[in-house]
């Protein structure tokens, strides 16, 4: 069997806020991440899946050392990164990297396509002679779909999803073997998105490259994942195997996410809609629901739902589910 | 009569790099209580089609042709002319409601200011319809959420409030530029519930923009298709959906991830960029990206249209379609487009 190449154990970011007035400070939590776990074996695709507000870019960050968590281990290649000071996890970024949301906003309007590729090698190897570097540059812009010819022009020459790729060139420069993705797709429209979807997909294939592929839609994270993680509100609420998840889900909040998604025709969107698979609102952050974190919006609970929080528990199909009624329900789509 | 008739707008912006040819020649109507749905990609100019007829085009920007809402040609108002329309009888709402409410003011200073502006409502009954409103897209707790600001909603919430706005003073015609384009898809779902709801309560009309035709499938009667600012294909939502003719309306819906549909692992794609509109190749727009593209389709293609008004832009032939006389679809079509 393979060793993960990345562990994840009980991560947790907390966010502190302060309010109240002047004289009566109150100081407020917020669990961002809230004891995450999970391994990636090498050359697999993780898709996190959840809400804006359920944690998951909090998490991503939290993987890369960009933001400190408050618990929990962040095991990568068996070195745990939460505690490696500044230079060795500096050199760390090199096998590290990821791609933004937003890839007009991620850009240095005022570099070259070509500046913004080759900035990390020139950060990580200055002694790198230029015309290697620029023979590189150009390759990589290749590999991504673009022309080397337009390697002197700027952000704003180039469209979405070409900036896209700008960025995801710029993330593999240097050779990673984890690479992170946070919603690179959701600002581009829907026919660029496949195109990147498929990409990052050869791009994996060619590099061996362990994959993290962060999303709000479950549409988007089936084409691209072996295994999917739901969050939400800081927890996971099921880890699964990709068709599993998508033919039976075992979390009330995967299906009724799964049924969110929006059906390309008209006569069966129709039929469908009128249904809310999902109450209202995730709730305030700071004043999570009590038992399981889910109860408040979940069309199934029970009282049992509001006293205990539910583990994160392995059932007999391999996945991992946290719902006391996993075994009776049936949420097969 | 139609509520509002476009007939050949064209809109283009002056830039230091050339003119940009946003929009180029665009005709459809709108009858009272129907929904369209304007498909198209970042920078097909569906967007800029509608700032146009709404006056509401950037300094540098021009439009001509003609966009008469109830007979009345809009594009010759003057802007105090236009205040009048804007706002109480055709009403906006924009992609993102965050930027498009103002953080300093509460949402009850920003809802009564448009009655009390427009219907002359006093302060106290401005308050009570605007509650009203509120109740309407199901805003739970109306008349205390109504004194919050818009940091203290969530995003869906804030376009709920954006779409109890522009219901305040009950328009004719509504239109949503990328209405739930910024969203969750769970809220993007109950969004699109709302507004499929509003359509059969109201007799409004709306015109929807979007790039995702998923999110129109279920609550729209027609759909115009965009590409470089021309109109590629229109029709009945069922033409688009089930009879698509021209390529790219095809490719855009099989680049629509499914999951009610057994997945390859490769999503389908339509290769390449939109074209550049600086300098708009001759002939069929989107020969560049098109796998059928042949020799002809450097010539301008023909207008294609059926006996239900199924209208398609190009060179491959159209099952019962006859070829239009204007290949180029200038005004005169419009007329006959929607069904009644």
């Amino acid at each position: 069997m393979t060793e993960p190449v990345l562990r994840v154990q009980d991560l947790a970011v907390y966010f502190s806020s302060r309010t109240g007035s002047l004289f009566r400070r109150e100081q407020r939590v917020l669990r961002a991440v809230d004891g995450i776990s999970f391994d990636l074996n090498p050359g697999e695709t993780l898709g996190i899946v959840g809400e804006s507000g359920s944690g998951k870019s909090t998490l991503a960050r939290a993987i890369l050392g960009l933001l400190s968590p408050n618990r929990g281990r962040v095991l990568w290649m068996g070195e745990d990164l939460t505690r490696l000071e500044a230079e060795p996890m500096r050199q760390k970024r090199k096998e590290l990297q990821i791609v933004f949301q937003d890839p007009v906003a991620s850009l240095n309007p005022r570099m070259t396509a070509g500046t913004i590729i080759a900035e990390p090698l020139w950060t990580f190897y200055p002694q790198m002679e230029s015309l290697q570097v620029e023979e590189r540059t150009r390759g990589m812009m290749k590999m991504v779909g673009l022309l080397p010819n337009q390697i002197n022009r700027y952000p704003h020459e180039f469209s979405g999803g070409q900036c896209q790729r700008i960025g995801i060139a710029r993330s593999l420069v240097l050779n990673p073997k984890l690479l992170i993705c946070d919603e690179p797709v959701s600002a581009l429209d829907v026919s660029i998105q496949a195109q990147i979807i498929n990409l990052l997909r050869d791009l994996q294939k060619k590099l061996g490259l362990a994959l993290i592929f962060v999303a709000h839609d479950l549409s988007i994270v089936r084409h691209i994942s072996d295994r999917v993680m739901v969050m939400y509100m800081g927890r996971s609420m099921e880890v699964a195997e990709k068709t599993a998840l998508y033919r039976r889900p075992l979390h009330p909040y995967s299906r009724a996410l799964m049924k969110s998604v929006l059906i390309p025709d008209p006569v069966r969107a129709r039929e469908v809609k009128q249904e809310v698979w999902l109450k209202g609102d995730m709730p305030s952050p700071f004043s999570p629901p009590r038992g399981c974190i889910f109860h408040s919006r979940c069309p199934y609970q029970v009282p049992r739902c509001q006293a205990d929080v539910p583990a994160l528990r392995r059932m007999e199909n391999g996945n991992w589910v946290a719902c006391h009624r996993a075994e009776e329900l049936d949420l097969s789509i | 009569m139609f509520l509002l008739e476009v007939k050949n707008l064209q809109v283009s912006f002056a830039t230091p790099e050339g003119e940009v040819h946003a929009v180029n020649g665009i005709d459809f109507a709108v009858s009272a209580g129907e929904t369209l749905a304007i498909v198209g990609e970042s920078g097909s100019g569906k967007s800029q089609l509608v700032m146009a007829i709404m006056g509401l085009l950037a300094q540098n920007g021009r439009a001509s042709g003609q966009a008469l809402f109830k007979g009345e040609d809009l594009l010759q108002k003057t802007p105090r002319e236009l205040n009048k329309v804007r706002g109480s009888q055709i009403a906006m709402i924009f992609q993102d409601p965050m930027t498009s409410l103002n953080p300093y003011l509460t949402v009850e200073q920003q809802m009564t200011e448009v009655v009390m502006y427009h219907q002359k409502l006093g302060r106290r009954e401005a308050l009570e319809h605007a509650v009203e409103m509120l109740r309407a897209v199901r805003i739970p707790d109306a008349e205390e959420r109504i004194h919050q600001y818009p940091h203290e909603y969530s995003g869906g919430m804030r376009q709920r409030v954006m779409i109890a706005m522009s219901l305040l003073c009950e328009p004719d015609l509504l239109i949503a530029d990328e209405p739930t384009t910024a969203l969750d898809v769970t809220v993007q779902a109950q969004i699109t519930n709302l507004i499929g709801e509003l359509r059969k309560k109201t007799r409004m009309a709306m015109i929807l923009i979007t790039h995702d035709l998923a999110v129109v499938a279920g609550i729209s009667d027609r759909i115009l298709v965009m590409y470089a600012g021309q109109m590629v294909e229109s029709g009945t939502v069922e033409d688009i959906f089930y009879r698509a003719h021209h390529p790219y309306t095809r490719g855009l819906l099989a680049s629509v991830p499914r999951l009610d549909r057994d997945a390859s692992d490769d999503l389908q794609t339509i290769p390449g960029n939109p074209p550049n509109l600086l300098a708009l190749p001759g002939g069929c727009c989107f020969r560049d990206r098109c796998a059928q593209a042949q020799e002809i389709c450097s010539q301008p293609p023909p207008m294609w249209r059926d006996e239900r008004g199924h209208r398609s832009r190009c060179v491959l032939e159209m099952p019962d379609g006859r070829v239009e006389n204007d290949p180029a679809g200038e005004a005169g079509s419009a007329a006959e487009e929607s069904a009644p």
